[in-house]
């Protein structure tokens, strides 16, 4: 869903980020032997912006997504995330982040209540911040007696709710998600995403990747990855106008098109 | 006679009803779109079906035969790609078809038209151990493993899961060519908008079946107006809609929310809201027939 641009707002903060963008890359570059992975990308995200990361299948989003997230040092390129160089301050960056992904956010034989208070562990919260928090995520959640159900007797629908919840209940500045709502049912995937909306509204900054174009409509900007490139960054509503199609989905297959790298 | 008819088959895991009753057939040369999120039952139904799991009531049979008393011969028949990638990662491509050919009696030759098409894409990486293709390429291999039998019903378990649209959108052409060489295949997927591309669909959710029928006829079939609604910010419009008692549904749909309403007569949008009526989508029935079902908690 796309929001009025005004909660979007650049705004330089105690942890010495001069430029008040939240992710900040120029000509990040990957390379894995001669294979280019991600080839030069340029972006900036604002705080509170839900931005879309789009792209095929071995568009290189993953690799991207892994240097953004201090997993895995660029070849060349600079980079900043929360404030913080993407070479020398990883650890900095890993806990001003949030991450989640379809695959595996949550340990599946703990509770709700056990995953919030492992992963807030992890994250050096002290044990009054964890209550608070706690009791503050499974109001949100609006959950019952499901919150000391061990996370693997959850339904999908809950599971990717919880899993979002705990992403960011150390109150990350940025969360990055993968894929968040792959195989949840419709109401679900929509709920799922009113929680990023209130999310963003609370100032963090939202990094998505999705294969529904319907929910590409919901970001404040997409960008569009091919072959390692980012090729077209707007909101959803530009890019429409700019490719002279009627949905995101016509705009994805027009920019897909011009891929030439087959993906053995 | 069809190619697959199942009957009343129920399934539970201890205390989880995994599959509740369900009924219907797959017809010769049709693809039949089983269409749900994770947890619908949908992989334990394609188990019960390629023989791997016993149901605990309902009888089920494959071109005729019976899925627990005749079990080796639907082995012979069917071609199954299970959800979760299951080919030999440290074999080559090459070295998984001859093995899964060879499993079978059969030769690559001897079939080679049948996966011609989806082969010649990987042709190229032929040598590659397949634990180190990309999963499109995986996708397809995994598809020719299952042909390469020439089975006459292929079982499908969310071939395009986590598949880009560009990738999703060519794979469905591959099963349009495989229909049309007499094979009939049951798919299933939880992206809404493969629907469309079915002869048939059953909407299944928690176990149960919530619609049978042609896509088009299950959105024929959607009783009530939809307006596609558009606000400067849609999330306040969401939140306020939704507090109106004559609004009975309203959920995001891309750039517009799809509204249903209580009252017809009384209700009137707010100013400077762009208001359009709408056709109904999957994703707008699928919701519908779910509106007022709990999420199924297992305990």
């Amino acid at each position: 869903m796309k929001s009025s641009d005004n909660h979007i707002t650049s705004s330089s903060d105690s942890t010495g980020n001069p430029s008040g963008f939240m992710i900040e890359t120029g000509n990040l570059t990957k390379k894995f032997g001669d294979f280019t992975a991600v080839d030069h990308i340029s972006f900036q995200v604002s705080k509170g912006e839900i931005f879309g990361f789009l792209g095929a299948n071995g568009a290189g989003k993953t690799t991207a997504m892994r240097m953004l997230c201090g997993l895995l040092s660029p070849t060349s390129g600079k980079g900043r995330v929360a404030g913080f160089d993407i070479y020398k301050e990883q650890d900095n960056i890993k806990r001003n982040i949030g991450y989640m992904s379809q695959r595996f956010s949550l340990y599946e034989d703990l509770t709700v209540k056990e995953n919030m208070r492992l992963f807030g562990g992890i994250y050096g919260m002290d044990n009054k911040d964890i209550k608070t928090k706690t009791a503050d995520s499974l109001q949100e959640l609006g959950l019952g007696s499901e919150q000391n159900l061990l996370v693997k007797y959850l339904p999908s629908g809950i599971k990717q709710k919880v899993a979002f919840a705990v992403s960011v209940f150390h109150s990350p500045k940025i969360v990055f998600l993968d894929e968040p709502t792959g195989g949840v049912d419709p109401i679900a995937r929509r709920k799922f995403w009113e929680m990023i909306y209130r999310a963003s509204e609370q100032g963090i900054t939202i990094f998505v990747t999705t294969h529904y174009m319907d929910e590409a409509e919901y970001c404040n900007r997409v960008s569009m990855m091919v072959d390692g490139r980012i090729d077209a960054l707007d909101s959803p509503v530009n890019l429409r106008t700019q490719f002279n199609a009627r949905n995101m989905d016509e705009v994805f297959r027009s920019l897909a098109r011009k891929a030439k790298r087959i993906f053995p | 006679m069809p190619s697959v008819t199942i009957n009343n088959i129920s399934k539970a895991y201890s205390s989880i009803r995994a599959l509740d009753h369900i009924s219907f057939d797959v017809g010769k040369r049709e693809i039949f779109g089983l269409i749900g999120p994770d947890g619908a039952g949908k992989t334990t139904l394609f188990r019960i079906l390629t023989t791997l799991l016993l149901p605990d009531d309902g009888t089920a049979s494959v071109e005729g035969l019976d899925t627990v008393k005749q079990y080796r011969e639907i082995r012979n028949i069917v071609g199954y790609m299970p959800g979760r990638f299951s080919l030999y990662q440290d074999l080559t491509v090459e070295e998984n078809l001859n093995f899964f050919a060879n499993v079978f009696n059969t030769s690559m030759q001897e079939n080679y038209d049948l996966i011609k098409d989806i082969y010649i894409q990987i042709e190229p990486f032929k040598k590659r151990k397949t634990g180190r293709l990309s999963g499109g390429m995986k996708q397809k291999l995994a598809l020719c493993c299952a042909l390469i039998h020439k089975p006459s019903v292929l079982f499908l378990d969310e071939p395009t899961t986590g598949v880009d649209p560009v990738s999703r959108k060519e794979f469905w052409e591959m099963l349009k060519r495989l229909k049309q060489q007499n094979i009939s295949i049951l798919v299933s997927t939880p992206y809404m908008d493969e629907a469309m591309l079915c002869d048939k669909i059953a909407l299944i959710q928690s176990g149960k079946i919530l619609s049978i029928d042609t896509p088009e006829n299950i959105i024929a079939g959607y009783p009530q107006k939809i307006y596609a609604v558009k606000g400067e910010n849609n999330y306040r419009l969401l939140e306020y809609l939704r507090k109106n008692p004559d609004v009975q549904s309203c959920y995001i749909f891309g750039e517009y929310l799809h509204v249903t309403l209580n009252n017809e007569f009384d209700f009137r949008f707010p100013d400077k809201v762009e208001v359009n009526p709408t056709k109904a989508s999957i994703e707008d029935c699928f919701i519908r027939l779910m509106d007022h079902r709990p999420e199924r908690v297992s305990d």
